[in-house]
This record gives structure tokens, C-alpha cells and sequence, in this order.
């Protein structure tokens, strides 16, 4: 009998990159099956054929292109197929979600060497370039019939779309604790904060991440939205307003705390979040989009290698 | 529920004590003995018997070879029958003497008998001199002669000794019978190097998974006159009963990076090895030999053991004994599952130092497929030095040994917590201790020129 | 309108003329003067900065040659005699030619010969390997298997043969820079002389244990026997620590040890004829029968033995021709190809 011989240690937690990646996608099920209830069955194709797309792409370049094992075994391209699709609208036409798919996959992970390689967030790196190459099919809010009647729907603007027509006075009313279960309008991940919430607290219990920089995106969109709100009211919407409408949330819990593109120290990962509140506020108030979110994760995904850099654990016995 | 451990990293493997229920047997003595000149940190022992000689139980058979290096005796009775190399348990040549076993007679002096001394000898140089005679080392994983240990250099001053009764490492019972059985004899232990160190404060700090060695202790303290010792339950955790942690966790100090623990006032002794002690000091016993477990994940409970053992005795002696390699098993480990290493060669002979035996089934032990590095950042959590090791891996590969330096590589207590939790299952210890070995033999390399330098 | 453009013209040209002047007098101040050689030694270099040379690269190589008094402590591997003889003629020095040389392998225990005893779960690589235990064969000198050396090439000269687990050296790749000598955590690669058309003969093992241990680890292995040494007529066989090992300079590459190694450990390559063992049986066999019989013939008379004693040297003498007769017919062989 031969036996195994290695270096110590000798067990192994029940931990693997393929359980992280499945806990992350039962996370972002309470509110992929909201936005199918939403949106029936358009957003349910798009979601499948974004997942599928995803899969596909990455399989085929690692077979074909880099000739090495598959890695898709791993579940993160079914992550970031979820992600894309739930960042898109769910107008979105096929041939777009699909083209989304080729930049995340094949340009924003793939050429950087896959899985744990790439700078910037696949998903939303996908996202991002839709949103400047097609604005129209991106900016296209119409609502779909879904299987729970979309009554008081708007269309043609997310609420967050509202607040130059209404003005912030205006906008701010239509945010109630309501909007908390339920939005209106938007991607499919933005219809329910409560979703989101639940699948992070989800990824929280089973330790798959740590909440610090969550929550100091939440902390930071609060507290510059108060002290400018509190400024001028008529011209700024308020925190409820800017925590619960938009990406905040779907970014703050599934996007941003992306283990590959976040910083790997606590306080890195606070200053990383901090970041990302301030720019998605700066955008939301003084920029021409009406939602920043993605191009704050973007923009904070680059600075990550140098938070790296600057924020060490603390070690033992030095100071 | 006790809060107290150590502050940075650290991992929760499930603990898995087997055989705690099993008490301590004698086993019987082997035809054949094979003692190790290398059983002990610090430089091999020197043979002072030759071929054909006869030996009794408890005889010294070599000298130490260097200042750290211990004294070396017969564990049993009979004729040397060669000193010859043999191979360890990793297979490489190690200098054995060979005792063809007649009996079990010891030599003059010793005493046999059950009866607990408590009276402690008044001068410290003669403990010392016992303890160092007795070949007493730590038996906590290190070796590290106990004489040397307990003779901090002039100016150094011992605030507290601590007794590691952690047995943070799954699997293990030894310590844990030892606390039961032979509670009395520890605590003796204890305040004989309490006494040697200047009467300090002293902690035997205990897991808090073993309630009843907690218990045991403290009734058995207060029966005894002793003063100043007291047992800390901790909140278990791994590594615990790394010298480091367990300092800070008992005395809330760190020992900085390539200090030692008396730099911080600190003495740490594993309970084996206040047995060890208390052996030689009051009954003039020489470490021949030491409890070890017999355990595993793919042993039926009713095969598990606690031996107490003769050392010279060959592992797969004990194995058989035992009934023999169970079913199942993928991985023989000798010690904890953590930080024991794999028995290339179950031929091998036992040492001072020898725990268990722990047999690990291949779903449990195989590493699984090493894929990337998704930066999830688990190793530098589980790093209980606060390293980190995905980082030291990448410089290593590099061969950037500055950088190494700079980011501690050589502050590694090699406890596996970085691999244990890494989900890609890259090898990070496997690297981070060649790139530890590299950056040490640099700064030995640097501090040598330095006093040759200051010398000229 | 013109105006504009006219300034335009002037403003650019002054500037760029300004600058062009600072920028001359900052590098004439800031000059560093340095050897001409150096730059022209670098460029007759190979360039490939593997360091084979012992220098930390060509341009280390170049500075320390042209401050050396002579290239006793230079030799590029890689570039060989040529490139030193033309480093040689830049810095009017003289160079000794030498033999060129090329990595071998001193292990020859193949995955079918050793048979594993235990499964290694560890990283990849020889160096952790070594460090844990003596190895997942019986054997604790052998190959390794992990391929460190295969990493350590710059020169793409070795791979892994997938069959026998062992690397394998592209001699026409390889330029005996020793990166893979340092690589190898057993010592298992040596650099030796290429001998001419690249014959040569070298035991192939390291094993150190005795003969029945080395045996029972593996079936090529030295086992110390020290048959090869009695055979050799030319004294260039050596045995220390139960492991033979050939002096290249010493070796007449008649092939005797090779033919006479009960388990295979020596090996000769790159002859252009394969090895006759048994015509090579025969001759020794013949030679010791004679050699004994003359032995044994001297016993009797004091006068006879005294003699016997210098019958090694006659023996050598005697051998000596008939080795070289065949070493020469080797030779002949080799030019008539």
C-alpha cells in the first residue's frame, strides 16, 4: 500500500473556490426570482441567455484560445452571467446581453489571465460597455408584463431617471419604506432592496464575505447625501432616496465586495467603499448620468492594486 | 464560555478528539529498539556505547553533541547490536543505535515506584543539572532541551510560565490523558520550574474542549501546598499552543519578530514535558518515555488508543500492536493533523518528540486540484502571525527576497492555517517555507558578516 | 493671420532649440565614462544574461573581464571558445581553449526500474519535495521527478520524459550554463566535458546506500560493487561512498565498465556503434584469467612474490596496449563515418 506523503497540514477546511461561487449564487436568488416575478418571461430569457452565454464563451476560450483546462467548473462565470443580467434592462435585446457577455467574460477576465487575474469587475465592466456603445437599448426602462401586474409602473424612467423632471423635492416623495421591498422601474436588480439584503446577510452567516465594505458604501452615500441634502433640499434628494433607489445596494452587496477586484485588507476594503459612495454620489449630483454605481466600482477597481499596496494586516509582534 | 486566546488569524478545524476517552497502556517491549541520535532540536548526540555492549533501562547511550543537544539513554535492557544510519520517518539516514532487548532492568538509583513527591530540591543548579542528565526536552513539537530553556541569559528576568495544555491540534489525546492521569505529577512539574525560574507567576493554560483536565487541575491544585499556579481555561482555537500565540493570549504580550519568548518575561513548557520534569528531578528518571495517541478518522473508536511508549520503540511495532494500518487509510501522520508530518517510512523509529499515530482517510487528506488565486484574502485572515501568504507566495515565485523580508516570511510559524483555508488549494505553505528557509539563511548570512565586520 | 503663424513657427523653433541645448549640456555633464570595451565585449556576447558565466549577466561579464589581468575567471558557457577567443582579441589577451561541456544526468532510475513507495501530495516542485522526505521511491538520492532543473533552463535544453519521470538534456541545446546544477536539490546534474563527438561515459546514479539497499530501491543503481574500477585499465574509475564515478579527463571511453555494470548504472552515449557487451566480456574475462594465471604462477618462491607485487603496474602496462588498440579502433570507426 502506498501511502500519500505531503507537507503539513494534513486536513483541509470544507472550503473551495466552486462552494464560494455556488453560496454567492444562492445569495443572488431571492432576487433573480423577484425580478422573473417582475418581469416574466423576457427577463428570465435574459437571464438564461446571459448565464449560458457567459458559460459558453469561457469554456471555449480556455479550450480554444488558451489551451488550458476549463475553468468554468468553478461556477464564476454563472456569477457573473447572474450579474450582467441583472444589471441590464429587461428591454435589453438578446444580441446586446450577448455582446455584454464577449466584453465580461472574453476582454475583462479572459484576457487578463481568468479567474482572479482581471483589474476590473467582469460584470460590470460588460455593463459599462453597453451603456456608452448602446444607450438607446440601455436607457430603455419600458416595463414588461410580468406575473404580478406592473400597474403603477413608469415608463421610460427609473426613479432615479425622475429626479431631473421632478425635481428632488418631487423624487424624494415617491421614496418611502415601500420602495424598500419594492422598486420601480430599473434593472432587474434593482426591483428589491429586501432581496439583495437577504442574499447578503446570506454570504454574511455562511463567512463567504465580511460586511465592512458594504457597509461603508452605505455609510458614505448616507452621509454626503445628508450634508447636501440638508444644504439645499430642492436640488439634492436625501439618503433614503439614494440608498434605495438605483444599483447601491445590488453594487454594494454583490458587486463591489467581488473578491478579485476588492482590496484583500479590512481598513483597505473600508477606504475602497468609501471611495465608491463618494463617486456614485458625485455622479448621481453633479454628473450627466443619472446613476453612477458601475463606473464608481470601475473607478475603485483601479485604485485596488495600490490600497493593496498601502493596507497590510496588522502583524504579529510589529508595530 | 471563555474569550480568552490569542488576538490575530487563526482557524476553527473541527477538533475531533477520538480517543479522549481512552486511557493511558503500557505497551510492551519490542525484541528490537532503534534510538535516534537526532530526536532533539540542536545538534545529534554523540554515542558513548559501541558494538556489543550491555545496557540497562535508563542508561545514557549518548552524549550531547553541542550546547543545544541533549543526552540520550536506553529504553530498555540489552545488548547494542549496531550504531549504525537507519532511516527516519522521512526516510533520510539518521544515526541509530540498535538494542537487541533482553529485559528490563534499570539502572541504580531510579525510583520505581507510584508515590508522589512533592518535596522540591532547594538548589537550582542541581535541578537543572537533573533535568539536563535526564535528557529532558520539550515535548510540545519543538525539542527544545528544557536545561537550556529554563537558564534564561543573565538579565533576562521570567515574569510567567506557562504551561501549554492547549493540544490545540485535532485529533490528539496525549496531553489530554496526561492532564487526567497524572495531574498531581504535572503541577510538581510545574513548580519545579517555578522554582528554578525564581518563583514567577505560573498559568497552565487549557482548551476549554477539555473541561474535565480543566476540572482535574484545579481540584488538584488545591490539594497541593503550592503557591502562585493557576489554570486559564482558553477559547479553543488553532494554533493555540504556538508558543507566540499562547503567550499573548495568556499574558496579552508579543514576542517580536526573531525574539524569544523571555524577551517578554515569558517561559513556555508543555504539560508532557512538567512530567518530564517532575520525572527527573524527583524520581531521577530519564525521558525514555512519552504518551502517544493512536487515532484517526478511519479507525473504529473501540481501535483507538493512548499508549504510553517506550522511545526506540518503531512505529510499525506500535502499529501492529495496536492491530495493525486500519482500512481506509490514505495518510499516516505522525502528530497533529495541522503541523505533524507524514510517515514516508512506518519503519521508522520512535523519538522523544513522537505524539501519535493518526491515520487519515484520502477524502479527508488529499489536497484537492490546485486552481488561481481568487484573492479572497482567507489565508491572510487565517494567518495567526498576520501575514500574508498569498502575497509571500507571488514574491517567492519571483525569487524577490528583500520584498520577503520585508513582508515577515520569516516570522512563519509553519502552522498551516493559510493553506488549511485556502479554497483554491494552492500550496502556500509548501513555498512560504522554502522562501522562508531562504530569507533566514540570508540574515544569518548578513548578521555573520556583520560581526566579522565589527571584529576587524 | 500670418502673424500668428509666424510666431508660431519662431516660439516652437526657440523652444526646441532651448531645449536641445539643455538637454546636450546635461549629458555631457552628467557623462558616465566608461570603457569602450565593455560596450564592445557585451555586443560580441551571446546576450543572454543566464548568468552561466558566474557574473550577474553579460554586462558584469563584460566590466569585470575588461578590469580583469587576464580571462582565468572568465568563460562564457554559452558562446563557447569562439566568443572567447573573440573577447580575447579585443582585450589583447590570451584564452585557453576549453572542452566544451554539457549537462548530464546522474540518475537513471526510471519510473519502471524504481518502484514508488509512497504518493507525494505536495506543490510541484523538487525543492519542497527534498525538504519533506527522501522521496516517493526507496531511493533518497534519486531523481525527484519535479522538474525544478526543467524550470531553471533558459535554454529550453530540458524536458520531462512523461515515460521515465526523469529529464531529459537537448545537447544541442544546452550550453553547460549550470543553472539546473544549482536547481537540482540532490546534486543530481553534472556539468561534464562533451568528449569528442559528444562520447562520453558517466555513472548515472548517485545512490550512496549499500549495494542490496540501493538494489532493492532501484534496479539501475550503483551498487558500489567497484567491478568497474578493477576493469578499468586507465584509473579513472573511482569508488567512494558506494558510488563509482568516472574522471572524464582520465577516460579512454573503451566502454569496459559500461559492458561489465551488473545493473546498467554506467552509461556511454553518442558512440556510433552499440555496445558489444559480450565481445567486451570476453576480452576482459580473458585478460583477468590471463592476469590471474601469471598471479598464480609467481606463487612459490620469495623472489617470485616480490615480483608479484609490482604485477599491477606490469598489468597496466600489459592491458594498456589492448585498450588502446581498441580505444583507436573506436577512433577509426568514428572518422570513417
Amino acid at each position: 500500500m502506498a501511502y500519500i506523503v505531503s507537507p503539513n497540514p494534513h486536513i483541509h477546511a470544507a472550503v473551495s473556490t466552486r462552494k464560494l461561487m455556488l453560496d454567492v449564487i444562492i445569495a443572488l436568488c431571492p432576487a433573480v426570482i423577484v425580478s422573473f416575478l417582475y418581469y416574466g418571461l423576457s427577463e428570465i430569457a435574459i437571464m438564461a441567455f446571459s448565464v449560458a452565454s457567459c458559460v459558453v464563451l469561457e469554456w471555449a476560450i480556455t479550450k480554444y484560445l488558451l489551451k488550458k483546462a476549463s475553468t468554468t467548473g468553478d461556477l464564476s462565470a454563472i456569477v457573473t452571467g447572474i450579474l450582467l443580467a441583472m444589471n441590464l434592462p429587461p428591454t435589453c435585446p438578446l444580441w446586446v446581453v450577448f455582446i455584454g457577455a464577449v466584453v465580461a467574460i472574453a476582454v475583462a477576465k479572459m484576457t487578463f489571465g481568468g479567474i482572479g487575474q482581471n483589474i476590473f469587475n467582469p460584470a460590470i465592466t460588460g455593463r459599462v460597455f453597453l451603456l456608452v456603445s448602446f444607450p438607446t437599448f440601455m436607457t430603455d426602462w419600458t416595463v414588461p408584463a410580468g406575473f404580478i401586474s406592473n400597474v403603477d409602473a413608469f415608463s421610460g424612467a427609473t426613479l432615479l431617471g425622475q429626479v431631473p423632471i421632478l425635481g428632488a423635492l418631487e423624487a424624494d416623495k415617491l421614496v418611502n419604506l415601500q420602495t424598500l421591498f419594492r422598486n420601480i422601474g430599473g434593472s432587474a436588480g434593482e426591483i428589491s432592496a429586501l432581496a439583495l439584503l437577504a442574499g447578503w446577510v446570506y454570504l454574511l452567516v455562511r463567512k463567504v464575505i465580511k460586511p465592512w465594505i458594504t457597509l461603508s458604501i452605505f455609510a458614505t452615500v448616507a452621509v454626503v447625501a445628508c450634508i447636501f441634502h440638508l444644504a439645499d433640499p430642492a436640488q439634492f434628494t436625501g439618503p433614503l432616496f439614494n440608498l434605495l433607489t438605483g444599483g447601491v445596494i445590488l453594487g454594494a452587496c454583490f458587486m463591489a465586495t467581488d473578491y478579485v477586484t476588492s482590496p484583500m485588507s479590512t481598513w483597505g476594503g473600508v477606504i475602497y467603499g468609501v471611495g465608491i459612495g463618494f463617486i456614485v454620489m458625485m455622479i448621481r449630483y453633479f454628473g450627466s448620468y443619472p446613476e453612477g454605481m458601475s463606473f464608481a466600482i470601475l473607478l475603485m477597481n483601479m485604485a485596488v492594486p495600490l490600497i493593496n499596496m498601502k493596507f497590510h494586516q496588522r502583524k504579529f509582534g510589529r508595530k | 464560555m471563555s474569550k480568552i486566546t490569542f488576538a490575530i488569524g487563526g482557524v476553527h478545524p473541527d477538533d475531533a478528539k477520538l480517543a479522549r476517552g481512552c486511557a493511558i497502556e503500557v505497551l510492551p517491549l519490542p525484541q528490537t529498539m532503534y534510538v535516534s541520535m537526532a530526536q532533539h532540536l540542536g545538534a545529534p548526540a554523540k554515542p558513548i556505547v559501541a558494538v556489543g555492549d550491555k545496557v540497562k533501562t535508563g542508561q545514557v547511550i549518548a552524549e550531547p553533541g553541542g550546547f543545544i543537544s541533549a543526552f540520550v539513554h536506553a529504553p530498555a535492557s540489552g545488548t547494542v547490536k549496531s550504531i549504525a544510519p537507519r532511516k527516519d520517518l522521512a526516510g533520510n539516514n539518521v544515526m541509530h543505535v540498535e538494542i537487541a532487548v533482553e529485559g528490563d532492568e534499570w539502572v541504580e538509583g531510579v525510583d520505581l515506584s507510584d508515590t508522589l513527591v512533592t518535596e522540591i530540591p532547594e538548589d537550582r543548579a542541581a535541578i537543572l543539572d537533573k533535568i539536563k542528565a535526564c535528557g529532558v526536552v520539550g515535548l510540545g513539537g519543538a525539542t527544545f532541551p528544557t536545561h537550556v530553556k529554563l537558564n534564561p541569559a543573565p538579565g533576562s528576568v521570567a515574569e510567567c510560565l506557562i504551561l501549554n495544555g492547549a493540544e490545540c491540534e485535532p485529533y490528539l489525546t496525549s496531553d489530554y490523558r496526561i492532564m487526567l492521569e497524572r495531574t498531581k505529577e504535572i503541577i510538581v512539574g510545574a513548580a519545579i520550574m517555578q522554582k528554578v525560574l525564581g518563583g514567577c507567576r505560573t498559568v497552565i493554560g487549557i482548551e476549554e474542549n477539555k473541561p474535565e483536565a480543566i476540572e482535574a487541575m484545579g481540584k488538584a491544585l488545591a490539594t497541593l501546598p503550592y503557591k502562585g499556579i493557576e489554570v486559564l481555561p482558553l477559547k479553543k482555537k488553532y494554533p493555540q499552543g504556538g508558543e507566540k500565540q499562547l503567550i499573548q493570549a495568556v499574558m496579552h504580550r508579543e514576542v517580536g519578530s526573531g525574539g524569544l519568548p523571555i524577551s517578554v518575561g515569558a517561559v513556555v513548557q508543555n504539560v508532557a514535558t512538567s512530567l518530564a520534569v517532575y520525572e527527573a528531578v524527583q524520581k531521577n528518571k530519564p525521558l525514555i518515555t512519552n504518551t502517544l495517541t493512536i487515532t484517526g478518522n478511519c479507525l473504529p473508536v473501540e481501535r483507538q488508543h493512548n499508549y504510553l511508549f517506550r522511545i526506540g520503540m518503531p512505529l510499525s511495532y506500535i502499529a501492529e500492536y495496536a492491530g495493525g494500518v486500519p482500512e481506509g487509510a490514505a495518510k499516516l501522520v505522525s502528530g497533529g493533523p495541522m503541523m505533524g508530518r507524514a510517515i514516508a517510512n512506518l519503519d521508522a523509529a520512535t523519538v522523544k518528540g513522537s505524539s501519535s499515530i493518526l491515520y487519515l482517510s484520502e477524502a479527508s487528506t488529499r489536497r484537492g486540484q490546485e486552481s488561481l488565486c481568487i484573492r479572497c484574502g482567507r489565508c491572510a485572515d487565517a494567518c495567526p502571525m498576520g501575514l500574508e501568504p498569498f502575497l509571500l507566495r507571488r514574491l517567492y515565485a519571483a525569487g524577490d527576497l528583500e520584498a520577503l523580508e520585508k513582508n515577515a516570511v520569516q516570522d512563519c510559524i509553519e502552522c498551516g492555517c493559510c493553506l488549511y483555508s485556502c479554497p483554491a488549494y494552492i500550496p502556500l505553505l509548501d513555498h512560504i517555507r522554502q522562501a522562508k528557509g531562504q530569507v533566514m539563511a540570508a540574515i544569518r548570512a548578513r548578521a555573520a558578516a556583520q560581526k566579522s565586520n565589527t571584529k576587524q | 493671420m500670418n502673424s500668428i503663424v509666424i510666431w508660431t513657427i519662431v516660439i516652437l523653433a526657440g523652444l526646441g532649440l532651448l531645449l536641445a541645448v539643455v538637454l546636450f549640456l546635461i549629458a555631457e555633464k552628467f557623462k558616465v565614462e566608461e570603457d569602450p570595451r565593455i560596450e564592445q565585449i557585451e555586443k560580441t556576447l551571446p546576450g543572454a544574461n543566464c548568468g552561466g558565466c558566474g557574473y550577474a549577466g553579460c554586462h558584469a561579464f563584460a566590466d569585470t573581464a575588461v578590469k580583469a589581468s587576464d580571462l582565468s575567471a572568465h568563460f562564457c558557457p554559452v558562446g563557447g571558445n569562439e566568443v572567447m577567443k573573440k573577447v580575447a582579441d579585443i582585450l589583447g589577451y590570451k584564452v585557453e581553449e576549453k572542452a566544451p561541456q554539457v549537462a548530464v544526468l546522474r540518475c537513471n532510475g526510471s519510473c519502471a526500474v524504481r518502484p514508488k513507495v509512497n504518493v507525494y501530495d505536495g506543490a510541484l516542485s523538487c525543492r519542497v519535495k527534498a525538504a519533506l522526505y527522501s522521496g516517493d521511491t526507496g531511493c533518497s538520492f534519486g531523481c525527484l521527478g519535479c522538474g525544478d532543473c526543467v524550470a531553471a533552463c533558459e535554454f529550453g535544453a530540458l524536458s520531462m520524459d512523461a515515460e521515465t519521470g526523469l529529464p531529459v538534456v537537448d545537447e544541442a541545446k544546452c550550453v553547460a550554463c549550470g543553472k539546473c546544477v544549482k536547481a537540482c536539490p540532490k546534486a543530481l546534474i553534472e556539468l561534464r566535458a562533451k568528449g569528442p563527438r559528444g562520447m562520453r561515459e558517466f555513472v548515472s546514479c548517485r545512490n550512496q546506500d549499500k549495494g542490496p539497499a540501493a538494489r532493492k530501491a532501484c534496479a539501475n543503481a550503483c551498487i558500489g560493487c567497484g567491478i568497474c574500477v578493477k576493469t578499468c585499465t586507465h584509473d579513472a574509475i573511482t569508488l567512494e561512498n558506494n558510488i563509482a564515478y568516472i574522471d572524464f579527463a582520465k577516460c579512454k571511453l573503451c566502454r569496459e565498465c559500461e559492458a561489465m555494470c551488473p545493473t546498467g548504472a554506467i552509461h556511454g552515449v553518442n558512440f556510433p556503434k552499440p555496445l558489444d557487451r559480450d565481445g567486451i566480456k570476453a576480452r576482459v574475462a580473458a585478460r583477468n584469467a590471463a592476469a590471474k594465471a601469471a598471479a598464480q604462477g609467481g606463487d612459490g618462491s620469495a623472489v617470485n612474490s616480490a615480483t608479484a607485487t609490482h604485477e599491477p603496474a606490469q598489468k597496466t602496462s600489459v592491458d594498456g596496449t589492448a585498450v588502446s588498440a581498441a580505444t583507436e579502433s573506436v577512433k577509426k570507426e568514428v572518422s570513417n563515418e
